[in-house]
């Protein structure tokens, strides 16, 4: 390693095996109350339905599951422990307070169905997160109840097409720029719409010639995300809404990349119609993993109407209520409200902050961004010289020469202590470098970051093998993905005796 | 790498062997190296049509799927099993490793194909850029 | 702002270092007719205490310390603590998904066992790491039905949850894909001969739930002949999983969509949950959501990696078996804690536990109530029928801080006043016999109910 700076990073040599290798009959981590009721015969009150033996389920004790996990966790990076420059991602600092006001037992522990008239907390809950996020969106009106930005774009999209429905023409297709997160194209399939490819162009940004040749009435949509996934600004907006309104078609966009608008510019205010917001990007709830995560769907008045029932309405004696009666609704995408733990932290992040928070912490993300731009430029290639935003995207081209490709770069990041940047994505630059700070990275981090890819890159050029052979220090490395492919082992099974 | 001559081929990378009425129908070796390690092939049913042009499956590595076409049209007669238990066939030997067998529907069709020179030509070509 | 790492120094430095005069330059690219001059009207900034004195006013609003009587989807258990002690870690909670498996193995091995632990207990081969919830997962399963056979049609039971039924609804309009309804019988189970009659050979799959939304457990073998018979598939919803401790897990079916709340995750008005699909081995390359699987590195050492990654959104793009991307993968977690701290012995337990405590409570109020499917073998759901309005009842019982069971008349008007109570391992007797009590004040006293001003007030 060119540099000795070592970051905090934490891989546990130790061999934690599977809690099934620990299990042994009589071991138990549990203890219920007595029985106050009278106890029941099971196969009396079950029959044939009754069963009988739980298998292979395990058996330890309390102390050997706090081991188990505690240990599993020792092998995982997080951003508790330091950057992650993860592309459209936002991985930002996750406060705790989110995560004791969401245990507080009314909201913890409230049932969905249970009456109105003792859910009016987490009603005004719902009902102030909706108004915050109308107001920082720029758009009439919102719904909490998709639980993830895929599921988000599903609901757009079926907003879309109920609206173009009432019009009398249902229309037949989306457009989708090239450099389009792959969940754009999946989901305008699940809803029926054929997928109609939208080019950039040399600036990375939407054609808005073969925009205005590709418009036409059979189009439902447009799907942008704003910036797009270069971390540029669409800068001519106003005339992509207006080619996509002239002939009658919507504007939505993808919102995963809000963390660059919030408190600078509504969505709203340039044109778009239907966005779905990530609470899990650019709220704080933390990504846990893999999820969960919350998609809130923002309109404009005329898609009102159609939004997934229920909607929570203020009722003439000035109380919070759920009005199910909405003839024009697409129907539900959910069992009962959305994701609302994920409310109540989102709305704890932005009580923290304030319009002066909100803007400032914009204001850092994108001079984060840029930053890191300004300290990579000329040591990887930009393939795009238009102004970033919050997120900078680099090509491995100038490594490339020497073999080396940006999953090998990422890998030996990991060496220097950084989880890996985006690699191989947006789909429009071969050999992507796709990074987002976030404004949760300090400069010193973000020097350190700087310094270590200088060094990567160093050593592309002097010894080419220590990076093609990437992570050195990790517990494990280079995992047979093939063998897990061709071959899937998906659950554990007792060794054959 | 020589392509087989008695072998015509597509742009997409098919291979397809025309014996009298009946054709064999897999990938070049220039497609299973670009693939990388394939870990699954979706060959169609026997007896379902394919259409010339058009896709009749797919194969998988681990980060990529990429569709079949139909060198020809015809008839699926014979499904290579091995490929289910075995994918890495394809990239240990693409031109053996066959993937389904048709009946001809028009063997007219082979005339607008590739010859082996001109598919080699083609493969240089694409790599050059 | 407290959570932004930087001095005002900082930034000046960096500002330096780009070669730009003031932050506002960076901003440039967005046209100035669109630039916000104002501050957003959002609440002032507060401080950590304020924002929690906010909550905490809410959670008073929200009926804290209330005993409740529901179920209908969503359960009350016990959340054993080690639960938030070990998913509070920082390395699970803000972790990102495990695409690096080289600095994800933690998330890896536990998905891994949660997988493992959904086989054991649903009698199926393969599970996934997760999906939203019950309800999208009971939808996703009947696509990937439909995708299997090859037949755009599906059965539902009427059954099934009145809202899982609503999003299958929303997903199969939009694939122009027709369902057919079929109505339950006198004992609360799916009407066999009118499900014979809704089956065909354009039927993709059946789709059931077991226990079902009125507490009674089908005859899933029975239902499964049925289905296959004609070529179609057999859907098994599971919307309270405590159940699988001590009802034989449906063997016979060929995907369980399952919803994993009761596994330690909080009611938390309705979310986040847990949805979970599992299936047959030969079925696995249709399933949607998450894999990890079993492999080793180039040392030979064991270690996971997400598998089969071309079923999904970022390869397959618009030919992907779902567009699901971001899952429940920390309240997955949450299951998986749950299911290993109780395990073999305890989850069989705790199941008892329930069944005794809502056998009592249906015993003891069916003195005074119709308990309307009698005699029809239950998990901890059942539903009895009152002479007065259910919702009158609860208005009653609330006055006593207790959460009546849910009426049925907005889902099933034609059970005229009922509703469905729900008893956990939490339930006491003492909240049992008193609201027993209450519900039997009423039933000598119809005329009340109608004179009662109150009773709009907790419709649903």
């Amino acid at each position: 390693m060119k540099h000795a700076t070592r970051k905090a990073t934490r891989h546990v040599n130790q061999n934690e095996g599977l809690i099934f290798e620990k299990s042994s009959p009589g071991k138990s981590a549990w203890r219920l109350p007595p029985l106050d009721v009278p106890e029941v015969d099971a196969s009396q009150l079950l029959g044939a339905a009754e069963r009988k033996d739980l298998g292979n389920m395990p058996e330890v004790s309390e102390i050997e599951i706090i081991r188990h996990f505690t240990r599993l966790s020792t092998w995982n990076y997080a951003i508790d422990l330091g950057m992650y420059p993860l592309g459209s991602c936002t991985m930002k600092y996750n406060p705790r307070v989110n995560e004791v006001v969401s245990r507080l037992d009314g909201i913890a522990n409230g049932h969905p169905y249970q009456p109105e008239k003792i859910s009016q907390g987490a009603m005004r809950i719902i009902r102030t997160l909706s108004d915050c996020l109308i107001e920082i969106t720029g758009m009439d009106a919102i719904t909490l109840q998709p639980a993830a930005g895929a599921h988000g774009e599903l609901t757009g999209l079926l907003l879309i097409r109920a609206y173009h429905q009432s019009t009398g023409n249902p229309r037949k297709k989306i457009l989708i720029p090239d450099s389009a997160h792959g969940t754009n194209p999946a989901t305008a399939a699940t809803v029926g719409y054929a997928v109609e490819n939208l080019k950039s162009d040399a600036r990375g940004m939407v054609d808005i010639t073969a925009l205005a040749a590709q418009m036409n009435e059979d189009v439902a949509a447009l799907m942008l995300t704003n910036p797009n996934t270069l971390g540029v600004f669409e800068q001519e907006i106003a005339r992509i809404a207006e080619i996509v309104h002239s002939k009658g078609g919507l504007l939505y966009m993808d919102g995963a990349n809000m963390n660059a608008l919030v408190g600078k510019v509504r969505p709203g205010d340039f044109g778009v119609d239907v966005m779905h917001l990530n609470l899990h990007k650019t709220f704080s709830t933390p990504h846990g993993g893999g999820g969960p995560g919350s998609g809130p769907v923002a309109v404009k008045k005329m898609l009102e109407p159609f939004l997934p029932t229920p909607i929570l309405i203020t009722k003439p004696d000035g109380t919070l209520g759920f009005e199910y009666n909405r003839p024009q609704s697409v129907g539900r995408v959910r069992a009962f409200y959305g994701n609302f733990g994920m409310f109540v932290r989102a709305l704890a992040y932005i009580m923290a902050n304030g319009p002066d928070g909100l803007r400032q912490t914009t204001e850092d993300a994108v001079l984060n961004a840029n930053y890191i731009r300004k300290g990579l430029e000329g040591t990887y290639e930009l393939p795009y010289s238009t102004p970033s935003m919050h997120e900078v995207v680099f090509s491995d081209k100038l490594q490339a020469r020497k073999g080396v490709k940006t999953m090998d770069l990422a890998k030996r990041l990991i060496d220097y202590g950084f989880h890996p940047y985006t690699t191989a994505f947006p789909l429009i630059v071969p050999g992507a470098l796709m990074i987002e700070p976030t404004e949760s990275e300090s400069k010193e981090e973000m020097d350190l970051f700087i310094k270590a890819m200088r060094s990567i890159a160093e050593e592309v050029e002097e010894d080419p093998k220590l990076v093609l052979d990437a992570p050195h220090s990790t517990r494990v490395s280079r995992l047979d993905e093939t063998a897990a492919a061709r071959k899937p082992v998906l659950r554990w099974k007792p060794a054959a005796s | 790498m020589s392509y087989p001559t008695d072998f015509k081929y597509t742009k997409e990378h098919e291979w397809i062997k025309a014996d009298g009425k009946s054709a064999t129908i897999g990938i070049t070796h220039h497609a299973q190296e670009s693939l990388g390690d394939i870990v699954f092939v979706d060959l169609p049913k026997v007896g379902s049509e394919i259409s010339s042009g058009k896709s009749f499956g797919s194969v998988e590595s681990v980060k990529a799927v990429s569709d079949l076409y139909a060198p020809a049209s015809g008839a699926v007669t014979e499904v290579n099993g091995e490929l289910a238990t075995a994918p890495e066939k394809i990239n240990q030997d693409a031109h053996g490793a066959w993937m389904v067998k048709i009946a001809l529907k028009d063997p007219g069709e082979l005339n607008s194909l590739l010859s082996a020179s001109d598919y080699e030509k083609f493969v240089a070509e694409e790599t050059g850029h | 702002m407290r959570y932004l790492p930087k001095s005002p120094a900082d930034r000046e430095a960096m500002l330096k270092a780009i070669g730009a005069r003031s932050v506002d330059d960076l901003f440039a690219p967005i046209p100035a007719e669109y630039r916000l001059s104002r501050d957003l009207k959002v609440p002032r900034q507060m401080a950590e205490s304020e924002i929690v004195d906010w909550f905490r006013e809410r959670s008073r609003e929200n009926g804290d310390g209330y005993t409740t009587f529901l179920g209908a989807g969503a359960y009350y258990h016990y959340r054993p603590v080690i639960i938030d002690s070990l998913i509070s870690r920082g390395e699970f909670l803000t972790a990102y998904t495990p695409y690096q498996a080289e600095i994800s193995q933690g998330t890896l091995q536990s998905i891994f066992e949660f997988q493992s632990m959904i086989c054991e207990l649903t009698g199926m081969d393969v599970a996934n790491a997760s999906m939203y919830d019950g309800s999208t997962a009971a939808a996703e399963a009947v696509m990937m039905a439909v995708r299997l056979t090859g037949r755009r049609s599906a059965v539902i039971a009427r059954s099934v949850h009145p809202e899982y039924r609503e999003v299958l609804e929303t997903y199969a309009h939009n694939q122009g894909l027709p369902l057919t309804v079929v109505p339950f019988g006198g004992d609360g189970g799916v009407d066999l001969k009118a499900l014979e009659k809704s089956v065909s050979q354009q039927t993709a799959c059946v789709l059931i739930q077991s226990p079902n939304f009125l507490g009674a457990l089908e005859d899933v073998t029975a239902i499964a002949d049925l289905a296959h018979r004609n070529g179609a598939l057999l859907v098994v919803s599971i919307a309270e999983a405590v159940s699988l401790g001590i009802v034989e897990p449906p063997r016979a079916a060929d995907i369980v969509a399952m919803e994993a709340q009761s596994f330690g995750v909080p009611l938390g008005f309705g979310g986040p949950y847990c949805g979970v699909i599992a299936t047959r081995e030969q079925y696995v390359r249709q399933m949607p959501g998450r894999l990890v699987g079993q492999t080793t590195d180039r040392s030979g050492k064991r270690g996971f990696v997400l598998t089969l990654a071309t079923r999904e959104q970022h390869i397959r793009r618009e030919k992907a078996t779902s567009n699901i991307c971001t899952n429940q993968a920390l309240v997955a977690l949450m299951a998986n804690i749950f299911m290993t701290i109780y395990g073999k012995i305890g989850l069989r337990e705790l199941a008892k536990h329930n069944l005794a405590k809502s056998a009592y409570a249906a015993q003891q109020f069916s003195r005074h109530a119709k308990l309307t499917f009698p005699g029809h073998p239950r998990f901890n759901e059942f539903v009895i029928q009152t002479s007065e309005d259910p919702y009158a009842i609860n208005s009653r019982l609330l006055g006593h801080k207790i959460v009546g069971g849910l009426p049925l008349k907005k889902f099933y008007p034609e059970l005229g006043h009922a509703s469905v109570w729900c008893c956990t391992e939490l339930t006491t007797r003492t909240a049992i016999d008193t609201a027993v009590g209450l519900v039997a004040q009423s039933e000598g006293s119809v005329k009340s109910a109608h004179e009662e001003a109150d009773v709009q007030e907790v419709a649903q």
